[in-house]
């Protein structure tokens, strides 16, 4: 005896027609579904995203720079994020891309160097283990069709040693003695690499931060998600040290000679 | 131990008929077999320190670590077999990776003490196990400042000011209760771990040993780190010198 009402007067099994009713007909289905039938929804676009990153070389390790904006879309949503990050005692992470990756990668950094330090081994994590790493990461992430959606540059300084080096969703990976991600890298880099390849050994820290503070002022004039707040990193022979928040002093007069974009009698 | 030979003392999922599990009490006496521990929580900091006995010159000096790091500040010193001490820092260490994942902040020091205390206590439970063979001191410095605890093969973990385990704890404790715990620096405390340990190295008994030191204060940044080697140096002379002193 069937006590479920709904099968009463209905064929035992859906497949075997003992009446010979064709076509079987199907009953509705209501039971619990699966949201993700169709296939696993990976990411497939950055949500809350930062934007460039810019890196040296300079005479006593690297510089580092990236503004406090991350943005939600055109929206400019959180004005105080930091998107220069210590590493262990020798590297720093800056990251452009989505800001909810960025700090998952935190993480997976707080925990890994947690580890190495537990171990008591006499080994640091320098700049290159951890750019080695984090290239790892990424491409392990981008092979599974679900990629952490940043480009990260990693500087350090370790034995005496400057590293300068650069990670995308991809896994692609390329060093030089000036990078730069996103919008930064199609108009800092031009401007960076004119003033830093070629004397590198040669630049002071002031030179370095003036190279920087320009580009990320030119940045501010051009990139629309970027902001006039940002930080700079140096690391050296003396570690890590990340700034406070900078202002960028900007000059706005030349917009009144602008004709053909806002409101003017002519 | 009258009992000894009634057959209660097999496993340590029976008791013997007054109510004992002499698996966990036989567990104990490994501990006492072994060198010293002792942990000292002073004002700002705890000081972790171990009479590592050598028991062959062919040894590395400073391998068998028996004080581990178990997260940035938090140390663990142990008393025992020195496998059951591995095996249960990185149960520790797995505890605070755990924690940390979970609430996205530093562990305190009770709450890895109090997850090793039911972890050593499960091995009380069965017969298909051994109690860990282990008395596990465990320091650090979290929100609720300095902090110190010790796990025995019982499970059981209750806080201190002052903690000893191994051999010599009974004339640590005396040494312990006399010091004014909560009004000392860190740095002193290192001081008066170095003058313990080696008064309670019995040298007609004991070979060789080495004193291994840990500590985690305001001088360190609160992180758990070995005392640097000047210091343990210094704090070594310091102690050979009181000991002469002393008899």
């Amino acid at each position: 005896m069937d006590h479920f009402p709904t099968n009463w007067g209905r064929p035992r099994n859906d497949a075997f027609d003992a009446y010979g009713t064709h076509p079987i007909h199907q009953r509705p289905y209501n039971g619990p579904k699966d949201a993700f039938a169709d296939g696993v929804q990976h990411t497939q676009q950055p949500i809350v995203t930062g934007t460039s990153v810019l890196a040296i070389k300079y005479k006593d390790g690297i510089m580092m720079a990236a503004d406090n904006l991350a943005s939600y879309g055109s929206l400019a949503r959180f004005k105080d994020v930091q998107r220069l990050c210590p590493v262990g005692q020798y590297t720093v992470i800056g990251a452009g891309g989505d800001m909810s990756d960025f700090q998952y990668i935190q993480h997976i950094m707080e925990e890994l160097t947690i580890d190495e330090n537990s171990a008591q081994d006499g080994h640091e994590l320098g700049p290159v283990e951890i750019h080695e790493y984090m290239s790892q990461v990424m491409y392990a992430r981008r092979s599974k069709m679900d990629p952490l959606w940043n480009s990260l540059i990693i500087g350090g300084f370790k034995d005496g040693k400057r590293f300068l080096s650069y990670v995308d969703l991809l896994g692609t990976t390329y060093s030089a003695s000036t990078l730069a991600t996103g919008y930064g890298s199609y108009i800092a880099q031009p401007l960076l690499r004119k003033a830093v390849e070629g004397y590198e050994d040669i630049l002071t820290e002031e030179d370095a931060r003036k190279v920087l503070e320009n580009s990320m002022r030119v940045l501010f004039y051009r990139d629309a998600r970027s902001l006039n707040k940002y930080q700079i990193a140096t690391i050296t022979s003396a570690g890590v040290n990340i700034s406070d928040s900078l202002h960028l002093e900007t000059s706005w007069s030349f917009a009144e000679g602008i004709r053909g974009y806002g409101a003017q009698t002519q | 131990m009258t009992s000894i030979g009634t057959g209660y003392d097999l496993s340590a999922s029976t008791y013997s008929p007054d109510g004992r599990i002499f698996q966990v009490e036989y567990a104990n006496k490994a501990v006492e077999n072994s060198g010293t521990a002792i942990g000292l929580r002073v004002k700002d900091g705890v000081v972790l320190a171990v009479e590592k006995l050598v028991h062959s010159k062919l040894l590395v000096p400073g391998a068998n670590r028996r004080i581990q790091t178990i997260d940035r500040h938090i140390g663990l010193a142990t008393a025992g077999l020195l496998a059951d001490g591995r095996s249960i820092s990185n149960r520790a260490r797995d505890e605070g990776a755990s924690i940390r994942s979970t609430f996205h902040e530093q562990a305190t020091v009770k709450a890895i003490s109090q997850r090793l205390g039911m972890f050593a206590q499960a091995y009380t439970l069965y017969s298909s196990v051994r109690p860990f063979g282990i008395s596990t001191i465990i320091g650090g410095v979290d929100k609720n400042g300095p902090s110190l605890y010790i796990i025995e093969p019982s499970g059981v973990c209750l806080g201190y000011h002052g903690a000893a385990v191994g051999k010599g704890r009974q004339l640590a404790k005396t040494e312990l209760e006399k010091l004014k715990l909560s009004e000392l620096s860190t740095r002193e405390a290192v001081m008066e771990a170095a003058r313990i340990i080696y008064l309670v190295h019995d040298d007609n008994k004991e070979k060789e040993f080495e004193l291994e030191m840990s500590w985690i204060g305001s001088e360190t940044n609160n992180l758990h780190v070995p005392v640097p080697s000047d210091l343990l140096k210094e704090a070594e002379t310091k102690a050979k010198d009181a000991l002469e002193n002393f008899e």
